[in-house]
């Protein structure tokens, strides 16, 4: 039987506050154990949390940046369990009137195409500390410096289809909470961590199966290997006539399966009750109005800016405007070398495949906006061939100067003088007898592919330098 | 009875309160007669009354985003029953 996949996600978003949430306590990472831990963190008698007016602006600011009501009048809870790192015993969280209330976001995957994914809600929340289980003669080690940072829980509606949608989900939820500024998406430090809640049901059925749910997936790449992994694992069990277990599991992304957590290690009975400490937080509308007055071009208003105005497909578009850096940079590649079609091609095939093999980020591009503009504006006028260009491209990457210096410097400039290239067509007609009897025999069919031949051969000759198209008009002149 | 005694034990246990074999009948019974009181409360009319998330009529003030606790680690874990390397060390809690 075919089986439709049905997931939700929920995301834990570590917000870019200087200080913690609840307290005046640092939250830069890699600090040591337990040096950023003040007396609220800590939970020592008699504290008191006082709320961080960033968290509460950040939350605002993501709900308008996916259209979501927002909460005027939240009220936070008390979720309590039992951990040696929640030192409270309760976590201070939202349940039932959470700062973020309904809203969607549009997705565009490897196709181009677009999915709208709906956000059921968006709640402010208070990270717990980090418990160590090496061996500490027995016993667990504790680093509270985590304890109390800003998280905000960003939880979907079940509208994700496949493991694509999922990765595809949560990198335009990345691109949109860096460019609000709003988190630093770092995923190796933990700044965004996924939930993901997947369950299977005949295809064209509309009645939900039972969920599972994998706890604490922290790259894409795993979120993608943990869906594929559980959907195997729950059609198995449909394929024999089995019911799938409503359970909490993780991922193991060494042995890339999911298998699930002890059962005293969920605690699914959080009795949540309004927390006292706390008054409810209200946010008015000028409040609200000033920061949607202040938002930033965001990633799918850029990607739509970017298809009409520079006639993008969706593709690229999304690649293009997927942080703001980058954006910027192509942005101003146009704006040197006028075309904004090769300039998409140059950022997005020879400049981000070099990033890639060089694991650097486009702000450490050693090649500048501007310069490669630049080369791309000598391909335009005709000064080099796109192939030179690339041979350009690599001296520019190694920090050899501007396209025009290299050019200069290597002699690479086209050769467009008629006479020069007229005797070079010549030279090969004059080598390629064979050829040149067999073209003129040839059908218009064959005669196009042997052209290629005459032109590779005039371009060797040149070294490369021969200007393509002018080449081309030469032997059609010339073979007759 | 509104509530039975296997309920007590669970909501005992996730609060982590060890009540005695002997004693439980008797908490059972005292926690219904709590309940029982509730119950008549909730026979009040509340229909068009908002839910109240705290008694006090005011809101939440909220603080500028700085950091204004140092690093008091030697004098916190001064008063910690076992501490290293920087960590508080607690009875194994296995993942």
């Amino acid at each position: 039987m075919a089986y439709e996949t049905v997931i939700g996600l929920e995301v834990h978003l570590q917000l870019a506050t200087r200080s913690k949430i609840f307290s005046g306590s640092a939250t830069t990472f890699g600090a040591a154990p337990n040096t950023q831990a003040s007396a609220v963190d800590l939970a020592m008698p008699g504290m008191l949390p006082v709320l961080n007016e960033q968290a509460v602006r950040y939350a605002v600011m993501f709900g308008l940046g996916i259209g979501a009501q927002i909460g005027k009048r939240s009220v936070f809870d008390r979720k309590n369990y039992f951990y040696p790192d929640l030192p409270k015993g309760y976590q201070i969280s939202q349940f039932d009137h959470p700062i973020v209330g309904r809203g969607s976001f549009e997705i565009t995957l490897a196709d181009g195409s677009t999915r709208d994914i709906g956000i059921t809600r968006a709640h402010l929340e208070e990270d717990a500390g980090k418990s160590l289980h090496e061996d500490y003669h027995g016993q667990s080690g504790i680093d509270l410096n985590r304890a109390g940072t800003p998280l905000l829980e960003i939880v979907s509606e079940p509208d994700i289809r496949s493991a694509e949608e999922a990765v595809a989900y949560l990198k335009a939820l990345h691109s949109l909470v860096t460019y609000l500024g709003i988190s630093d998406g770092n995923m190796a430090e933990g700044s965004m961590r996924c939930d993901i809640n997947i369950s299977l049901r005949p295809a064209g059925s509309d009645t939900l199966g039972t969920r599972a749910e994998i706890k604490n997936v922290n790259s894409f790449r795993f979120v993608e290997k943990a869906i594929l992994h559980e959907f195997e694992r729950q059609s198995d069990i449909l394929e024999d006539g089995g019911a799938v277990v409503q359970e909490t599991r993780l991922y193991d992304a060494e042995r890339d399966e999911t298998r699930p957590m002890r059962s005293k290690e969920v605690a699914n009975d959080y009795r949540y009750f309004p927390e006292p400490d706390l008054l409810p937080v209200v946010i008015d509308d000028a409040y609200i109005q000033a920061l949607a007055d202040a938002l930033p071009e965001l990633p799918v208003q850029k990607r739509h800016r970017f298809m009409q105005q520079y006639g993008l497909g969706g593709y690229d578009a999304s690649v293009l405007s997927d942080s703001r850096a980058l954006a910027d940079y192509y942005e101003a590649v146009v704006e040197r070398c006028g075309d904004a079609k090769i300039a998409a091609n140059w950022v997005q095939v020879e400049l981000l495949g070099q990033l890639n093999r060089s694991e650097l980020d486009i702000a450490d591009s050693p090649v500048a906006a501007g310069d490669l503009g630049g080369l791309i504006a000598r391909i335009l006028d005709n000064s080099i061939s796109g192939k030179i260009a690339k041979q350009v491209f690599e001296a520019m990457w190694q920090g050899e100067g501007s396209a025009d210096d290299i050019i200069e410097a290597r002699g690479l400039k086209q050769v467009s003088d008629s006479g020069a290239l007229a005797s070079m067509v010549d030279e090969v007609i004059a080598n390629n007898a064979a050829q040149v009897q067999q073209y003129l025999e040839a059908d218009e069919g064959k005669r196009k592919k042997l052209l290629g031949f005459f032109v590779g051969q005039v371009m060797k000759l040149s070294k490369g330098q021969a200007n393509p198209q002018m080449v081309n008009e030469l032997l059609a002149q010339k073979l007759v | 009875m509104t509530i039975e005694q296997d309920e007590i034990e669970k909501i005992a246990a996730l609060a982590r309160i060890r009540i005695d074999a002997g004693q439980i009948g008797e908490v059972t019974r005292r926690i219904d007669a709590i309940l029982a009181m509730v119950e008549q409360l909730q026979a009040a009319d509340t229909s068009g009354v908002e839910p109240m998330a705290n008694p006090l009529d005011a809101t939440q003030a909220l603080r500028p985003d700085e950091v204004t606790e140092g690093n008091q680690r030697d004098a916190f874990q001064a008063i910690a029953p076992a501490v290293e390397d920087g960590l508080y060390l607690v009875p194994r809690v296995i993942d």
